[in-house]
């Protein structure tokens, strides 16, 4: 199916439908100082060459380029996208962020999204995954107004502080107007949650922990889930690393209800933050609860396979105030290439890249500390830590930046407890040298 | 859909404006939906009961319906304490379009009885389906 925009007659003809002379009679409600009245300031047209040389020009003067080694994760990570995924995302076939309707017109789509769904499914350890949210703070957000829906009469959730800070953020946004309370639970020396306040909560529909969490470290969700569920609370694990459960036990596995997160990892550029990709999926006995859109497999009246929206009656076009979400469009095709990503390495290649990533880390994390630094956080991590070193790690940060390495991320603006400390995070993009540069500048 | 005249409505059972039905069976009280409403609803693919010991007043939301094109909200005809949900419903939900008053969905003791008398006989609520 392909996407065209609307024709001019299509144009005319829909204003003539509707009794407009023009598209400036249509918006003519809008009041005047609302609407751009001087004309685009736009220079003249370019050649092909000029335009390319333009651009390349405008992209050397960017701090980031192709050649810069970026060791910081914190949400959004620098993996290499095989070739097959960038070719098979970009056919102009998938080319919609919507998930389709009319199955008799889209059954490659739907089958692409049953795929990633079926994927994600697996590697999250859930029963059902939704065709996806906008993205992994969104998807925590809705994760908690699907526990306080299960929950009915509670009214608060708790979540960590370890959950990446705008995640936290969104979720405030989200249900703090609603009249929600949000409780969030202390971070342990170790760098893992504080769960001793949990057999106080017996109010609470929901808790959510993040793991890795945001300092990279791996939570121990089974040991939590099993407490969480004492207090009679649903369990929510969020993610903004995927490819960790290519090495973790998956969240399910742990006992989780419903797990939802960030899934860039998977074949998406980082486009300077997005568009972004929400995974999200829950345990059988809470599919009637899903937000979001389902693609479900069905046979036709001969039998054959074939793809439809399915359980659309928790949809808001249906069910109205009473909806699971008000979500309307999705991310598609990022959730197609997450797909295409996922089948691409399939499950040896994902545990095999886990297990990259994982080695590395710890080889920077133990070079860092044979030069001087401190690990913040005891607990295991998987591709991400944080370290302070003896003395002011500016200078060096600085002379990284030289030689086009990031080196980390200072943590003080989103924990000003954590100020001089620096979540370092390591991808298989980065190569020993690299990482024996920053050791030897931390010495120097 | 069903003529109006052709709806089975028995008599020894009370009817509420939304559709659902209570019938006194000894200390406790039965309640499903109306041949009316399982008529409109189309086939029933899914069925949300509360939990034995929940408590309802009168009026409240106990459940929901889910049909191939809808979703509808059930509301308790009288106010009481779940004591029995028909747990055949969860594997075999149709059988409300079967029979809606053999396929009873919650059974409660009541709080109070006399609540029975506030609801509408066969009659009355085949006057209000008719509007």
């Amino acid at each position: 199916m392909r996407y065209l925009p609307h024709t001019s007659e299509e144009i005319a003809s829909m204003l003539a439908t509707i009794g407009k002379d023009s598209l400036d009679d249509l918006f003519g409600t809008v009041p005047a100082d609302c609407r751009m009245t001087n004309a685009w300031q736009l220079p003249p047209p370019k050649s092909e060459w000029e335009l390319n040389e333009y651009m390349r020009d405008l992209a050397a003067t960017m701090r980031v380029n192709e050649h810069t080694k970026v060791l910081v994760g914190a949400g959004s990570y620098h993996h290499h996208i095989p070739e097959t995924v960038r070719h098979l995302a970009g056919r102009s076939e998938f080319l919609t962020a919507y998930t389709p309707y009319q199955p008799e017109m889209a059954q490659g789509t739907l089958q692409g999204i049953f795929e990633y769904q079926t994927l994600t499914a697996r590697l999250l350890g859930m029963d059902a995954v939704n065709a996806s949210m906008y993205d992994g703070a969104s998807a925590l957000a809705e994760a908690l107004l699907m526990g306080l829906r299960i929950a009915k009469k509670k009214k608060t959730v708790a979540v960590s502080k370890a959950i990446h800070p705008h995640y936290r953020a969104v979720v405030r946004a989200y249900l703090q107007p609603a009249g929600y309370q949000i409780l969030e639970l202390d971070v342990l020396d170790n760098g893992r949650t504080d769960l001793s306040g949990l057999t106080e909560l017996s109010d609470t529909a929901a808790v959510a922990l993040q793991s890795p969490n945001f300092f990279g470290v791996i939570e121990d969700l089974a040991a939590a889930a099993s407490a969480i569920h004492d207090t009679g609370a649903l369990v929510i694990t969020c993610f903004s690393e995927p490819l960790a459960y290519g090495l973790l036990k998956n969240p399910g596995q742990c006992g989780a209800d419903i797990v939802c997160g960030e899934g860039q990892s998977f074949g998406l550029s980082r486009s300077f933050g997005g568009p972004a990709l929400g995974m999200f999926g829950c345990k059988e006995a809470f599919t009637r609860n899903l937000p979001g859109r389902l693609v479900g497999e069905t046979k036709d009246i001969e039998g054959r396979r074939g793809y439809v929206l399915t359980l659309a009656t928790r949809e808001q076009h249906i069910r109205r105030e009473k909806a699971t979400s008000n979500i309307c469009s999705n991310q598609g095709i990022c959730a197609m290439t997450a797909g295409m990503y996922m089948a691409s390495l399939g499950g040896t290649g994902i545990r095999k890249l886990a297990r990259l990533n994982y080695d590395k880390t710890q080889y920077l994390k133990d070079q860092l500390v044979a030069a001087g630094a401190s690990l913040t956080f005891a607990a295991p991590v998987f591709n991400e830590f944080v370290v302070s070193f003896p003395r002011d790690f500016g200078p060096c940060y600085q002379r990284l930046l030289d030689k086009n390495i990031i080196a980390g991320l200072e943590l003080g603006a989103l924990y000003p407890h954590l100020a001089n400390h620096y979540l370092f995070c390591v991808t298989e993009t980065i190569t020993r040298q690299t990482m024996d540069t920053i050791a030897a500048e931390v010495r120097a | 859909m069903k003529e109006l005249e052709a709806l089975n409505l028995p008599d020894n059972i009370g009817y509420t404006d939304d559709h659902e039905w209570a019938q006194i069976t000894g200390e406790t009280v039965r309640i499903g939906v109306s041949d009316y409403a399982q008529d409109q609803l189309g086939d029933i693919v899914f069925v949300e009961m509360p939990a034995v010991g929940d408590q309802f007043s009168k009026g409240d939301e106990f459940g929901t319906l889910e049909s191939v094109k809808a979703v509808s909200e059930l509301y308790i005809p009288m106010s009481g304490e779940v004591v029995a949900v028909n747990t055949a419903l969860e594997d075999s939900p149709e059988l409300i379009n079967e029979d809606p008053y053999a396929a009873w969905i919650i059974e409660i003791k009541p709080a109070d009885a006399g609540e029975y008398q506030q609801l509408h006989t066969a009659a009355a609520y085949l006057d209000l389906l008719k509007g």
